[in-house]
């Protein structure tokens, strides 16, 4: 039993961290991305077009980082590979 | 609270569950072939086009000039695969506030069979439009030392497109569970309203990813001439 809770105690903690972690970095990327991409339309409302199909594609590849945490996440509280040797299943 | 429609199931037939994600995709399928039907019965060339046939060329025109501009190649092959991917998504996306609705596009199953046919899609348009040797060389290009990353590039591209569509609109769905269960007078109905923009965004940016890769997948023979604007690089 004991190692069981453990198991429950370090997925949880480690899944918290790890949204926490994987949210803030591709957040700032984004940020700035973002903020760049503003300053371009400002610059050239012309190709405004362009640069918010490229800016939406670029967001999209910024946040796979943040999927791959949300994944991680997720598997370790919902499908743990190492929960059901611990509790015998 | 349900995490994914999956999980409920709604009726059986002859011992087969049918669940919650296949019903709907039903009901939002008979829902889109139902509106094109009633959209385009009366279709003559010299009548007057009425209100939704109108709004229907300009969703099909928008469609054609994302295409156009991404690929720069003529839109009309990549339409019904990318057009219906974006009206699919947007509609299960949307039909959200539907009181009872539960998006398909919330369980991992679907959007992992939409990313499934993009992986498909892309060598499929790839092969017909360069032949099986042409569309295989890019693969080794520049050098064969691509080979597995362009292999790991495909895999993980395709992991990204399911999950972040996946993501994205469970998110959604279950921040409005959990606002109805602790603040349930007006912050579910912000929360669902932002949720619409978030779903029809995200019907985009999943046309526009397929777009990307079939456009990356057939233009590698012009790939030495012009490669600047599909990078964003403009001047």
């Amino acid at each position: 039993m004991m190692e069981a809770t453990w198991i429950a105690v370090a997925s949880i903690v480690v899944a918290g961290v790890t949204m926490a972690v994987g949210s803030l970095a591709p957040a700032l990327g984004q940020a700035r991305a973002l903020s760049q991409a503003l300053q371009s339309i400002a610059q050239q409302p012309d190709e405004a077009n362009t640069l918010t199909r490229t800016l939406f594609v670029g967001l999209a590849m910024v946040e796979s980082t943040a999927i791959y945490c949300f994944v991680i996440a997720l598997i370790l509280i919902f499908a743990n590979p190492f929960w059901g040797g611990a509790v015998g299943g | 609270m349900t995490l994914s429609p999956d999980a409920v199931i709604l009726w059986r037939v002859g011992g087969v569950a049918i669940n919650a994600t296949i019903t709907f995709t039903w009901l939002v399928m008979v829902l889109l072939t139902l509106v094109a039907w009633l959209v385009t019965r009366g279709l003559a060339s010299q009548a007057r086009p009425t209100l939704p046939h109108t709004m229907v060329e300009m969703l099909i025109t928008f469609v054609l000039n994302q295409i156009r501009d991404v690929t720069e190649q003529d839109p009309e092959p990549y339409l019904p695969f990318v057009g219906t991917l974006f009206v699919f998504i947007a509609a299960c996306n949307v039909l959200t506030i539907v009181p009872g609705f539960m998006p398909p596009t919330a369980s991992l199953s679907t959007t992992a069979a939409l990313a499934l046919s993009v992986l498909v899609a892309v060598p499929a348009f790839g092969i017909a439009r360069l032949g099986v040797v042409g569309y295989l060389r890019a693969y080794l290009r520049p050098t064969p030392w691509m080979l597995p990353f362009k292999l790991v590039s495909e895999a993980s591209r395709t992991l990204a497109l399911a999950v972040r569509l996946f993501g994205n609109i469970m998110s959604g769905t279950v921040v409005v569970a959990i606002l109805v269960s602790i603040a349930p007078l007006l912050f579910p109905a912000v929360m669902q309203a932002f949720g619409l923009l978030i779903g029809v965004i995200q019907a985009y940016i999943f046309a526009i990813l397929a777009i990307v890769y079939i456009a990356s997948g057939t233009s590698v023979q012009a790939q030495d001439g012009r490669s600047g604007r599909e990078k964003g690089v403009t001047e």
